[in-house]
């Protein structure tokens, strides 16, 4: 025993000066949040990547100041995000967070932020709309947009454009699921649209033989809400049951990892409309720079062929935060007032359009619409086809009509009622 | 050790001096160090450290209780804690809208009582049982119990779990300061480890080694086996359940993934890496489980590595141990202490 208390002893003593000599004055330390282990790991790698991308940029330096950063992994469980935080923040001494990665991370760090009111959270990619909407905290920034915000645009879609007017739906059955989903379904239900069955799948369940069997035949099209190897399992049984209605997917469905998978279940996808933050064949000249940017900073081997959602998730967030530094010159005293101040104020021009925060320190920016298409080196692709400029926390109405929805769950959204008002 | 430590191995465990002299040196030691670490520690090291190692040493504790004495390795004591854990989230008040926000003297008990008769049933289940199928079917309630969890929305509240479960503001104290936490973790952990030494020496306690050692002889003498293995899953339920609500307090939410496999496998990890044989080794396999999770991404940066590769070094710190010493590093400390007795002893004999 006297062995593993000198070693804890000792351990004490290698850890203390660390902490105690970045202290000083004249570094900014930057503690980034991120799940390196799990499903998301790949998205996170690409996150870190990003942070240290925007940070070379300016070298690392801020109005004269120095920049430090500190990772701390997760495991995408709320409760290692939050253990990592405390450690960032009292071991640490970080001034800034950027992160969390993952929905129920997000909510579990916007209460966690709330007992560091000296400190800044910019969120890293989470989603859920909860972290912004119900009792957000004072000192949570988010930059991107939530899961509901991500649906929106393409309800109206494929309603007006493609004249789908009846759908079946088939979703993750978690926060995530339920929240992209609604951000589809009251676009949808608004634009005349009908859903008439909804099916809820639990993540990482590989079987749907027995959604596919219940399916209804004379649907326009289905809504699929999955993603990763859920999405790819769902296509592979799906075209085994011969069915070959069209699809409509979700933000995480026809990303990067789904089309560039393996085998023909992909294809299944040809023609479909999906929605989310970004296009990658945008021709915003500063989408094209940004990924210039990427693809110029790293080794091919060394990074994804694009950036990918959770690297921009980590991005924009980081770009936000030298903004504002550089606008009160480095300035963190006096509980960071100010620099909570321009966060606040802040109008960001980022690879995605302009981005701005409302007074739930939530962003409005644009979604857009895109389908899936063969692209020029065998791959499929995803192609721009509409976007939606400012779409705001509550897509569009008052709080107290967004509020009056209820919060996202399996059947919260009520078609019917939408279509009539 | 000192003299007095000798002269008490000498003269055997029968000798007349009260329990208080009886206590090593060395455990005095400890209990300084432990009761007067607030005043060098920082928060960190005392919320977050200590406090998630008296936390999973307690639930580490009760498989400890069930392997070391009843022969029993059991992966269901970290879903005895969650069970505890859920219970005080979904009958006290927590951030989510399912909980039923009863007063705390309701929630503990009941939480305590319900942990303990899933325990007692789960534990019916699988006695009857030996060696890896006790694993097996341990496991299989572990699991079933984590997707239930997670798919059940009317009272576990599914996949987002419960926020904001904080602990009672007990006697005016806020008990999520580090301090006071702290302070409640290590009484606990001090209880708890108390309870299992005692429980160890009881006829009870005996009884339960000997089934453990020889099942079918302690059958003959009129003992109940299957009475006292269940008897030990209900008590072991007692440890686990007060790691499994602190555990809520200190993380102040509870949701599937508290629970997985993964978790449950940590705590087996816990109590091996420390020491299945004695109660003061899931407590040393804790810290050293905590301070791998926490500071492995550190090290990783001190020598120039990307810090997603923090596993690692969690992976090889366990590997290591197990590989040296099988029985955790309760086992490398009584190896070195018998050679040095032996080496005493030579020298004793060699003088004239």
């Amino acid at each position: 025993m006297r062995k593993t208390l000198l070693g804890a002893v000792a351990l004490v003593a290698l850890a203390l000066p660390g902490s105690a000599l970045a202290q000083s004055n004249n570094t900014i330390k930057i503690g980034i949040l991120v799940a390196l282990e799990g499903a998301f790991a790949t998205g996170g790698q690409d996150g870190v990547r990003n942070v240290e991308m925007a940070l070379k940029q300016i070298n690392h330096t801020v109005a004269g100041k120095k920049i430090e950063t500190v990772v701390a992994p997760t495991d995408t469980k709320p409760d290692t995000t939050v253990r990592q935080a405390r450690k960032l923040i009292e071991q640490d001494k970080v001034d800034i967070i950027i992160g969390p990665l993952s929905g129920s991370e997000g909510i579990a760090m916007r209460d966690f932020a709330k007992t560091i009111p000296d400190k800044v959270v910019i969120n890293g990619g989470s989603g859920a709309l909860e972290t912004t909407w119900v009792d957000p905290a004072p000192n949570f920034y988010r930059f991107n947009l939530d899961g509901a915000q991500w649906g929106y645009g393409l309800g109206n879609y494929v309603v007006k454009t493609k004249g789908w007017k009846k759908v079946a739906t088939i979703a993750a059955d978690y926060s995530f699921g339920y929240t992209n989903f609604m951000g589809f379904a009251i676009d949808y239900c608004k634009s005349g649209g009908d859903i008439v069955q909804r099916f809820w799948q639990p993540l990482g369940q590989s079987d749907f033989g027995g959604i596919i069997a219940q399916l209804p035949n004379d649907v326009d099209a289905i809504y699929l809400g999955l993603g990763g190897t859920d999405a790819i399992n769902f296509l592979n049984q799906y075209q085994q049951a011969g069915e070959k209605t069209r699809l409509i997917g979700g933000t995480i469905m026809a990303d990067q990892t789904v089309l560039t998978a393996r085998g023909r279940a992909k294809e299944a996808l040809k023609g479909t409309p999906t929605s989310g933050p970004f296009a990658s064949d945008s021709t915003d000249p500063a989408w094209v720079s940004y990924v210039k940017l990427y693809q110029d900073s790293f080794p091919a081997a060394q990074r994804l062929p694009s950036p990918s959602l959770f690297g921009l998730g980590y991005y924009v967030p980081t770009i936000a935060a030298i903004k504002a530094l550089e606008e009160v010159g480095g300035d963190l005293s006096n509980g960071q007032a100010k620099f909570k101040a321009a966060l606040n104020k802040i109008q960001l021009d980022s690879p995605v359009g302009k981005l701005t925060l409302n007074e739930n320190r939530q962003a409005t920016g644009t979604v857009f619409v895109t389908e899936v298409v063969d692209g020029s080196d065998g791959n499929m692709t995803n192609k721009m086809v509409a976007k939606t400029e400012n779409v705001n926390q509550t897509l569009g109405m008052t709080p107290e009509q967004y509020r009056a929805i209820g919060l996202p769950s399996r059947d919260v959204v009520d078609c019917a009622k939408m279509r009539g008002g | 050790m000192s003299v007095a430590d000798n002269l008490q191995r000498l003269t055997g465990p029968y000798e007349q001096r009260s329990w208080l002299q009886r206590i090593p040196a060395a455990w005095w030691a400890v209990a300084v160090i432990l009761l007067f670490m607030p005043v060098v520690a920082n928060d960190f090291w005392l919320f977050q450290v200590m406090g998630w190692t008296f936390i999973l040493g307690m639930i580490g504790l009760s498989l400890m209780f069930l392997a070391g004495y009843g022969g029993m390795v059991s992966l269901l004591q970290m879903t005895v804690a969650g069970v505890a854990g859920y219970m005080v989230a979904i009958l006290g008040p927590s951030g989510a809208n399912v909980s039923l926000g009863l007063a705390w003297w309701v929630v503990i008990p009941a939480a305590f009582l319900i942990a303990a008769i899933f325990a007692t049933i789960s534990g019916a289940l699988a006695v009857r049982t030996d060696g890896i199928y006790t694993i097996m079917i341990t496991l299989a309630i572990a699991a079933a119990f984590f997707y239930f969890t997670r798919q059940n929305y009317s009272i576990f509240n599914g996949y987002s779990g419960f926020n904001l479960v904080l602990p009672p503001k007990l006697f005016g104290v806020n008990w999520r300061d580090p301090m006071a936490f702290y302070y409640l973790s290590l009484a606990c952990a001090t209880l708890c480890y108390g309870a299992v030494v005692y429980i160890s020496r009881s006829p009870f306690g005996l009884a339960l080694q000997g089934v453990r050692d020889n099942p079918r002889r302690m059958a003959a003498l009129g003992f109940n086996v299957t009475a006292h293995r269940v008897a030990a899953y209900a008590l072991a339920s007692i440890f686990a359940s007060t790691g499994g609500i602190l555990l809520v307090w200190q993380n102040a939410q509870i949701a599937p993934g508290t629970i997985g496999i993964s978790a449950a496998i940590d705590v087996l990890v816990v109590a091996v890496v420390g020491g299945l044989r004695r109660p003061l080794g899931p407590f040393i396999g804790a810290l050293i489980y905590v301070l791998l999770q926490v500071f492995s991404a550190d090290i990783l940066g001190l020598f120039g590595f990307s810090a997603d590769r923090f596993k690692l070094i969690i992976g090889i710190g366990f590997l290591a141990i197990v590989l040296f010493s099988p029985d955790g590093v309760l086992a490398l400390w009584d190896r070195w202490r018998a050679r040095v007795d032996a080496r005493k002893a030579a020298e004793t004999r060699g003088a004239p």
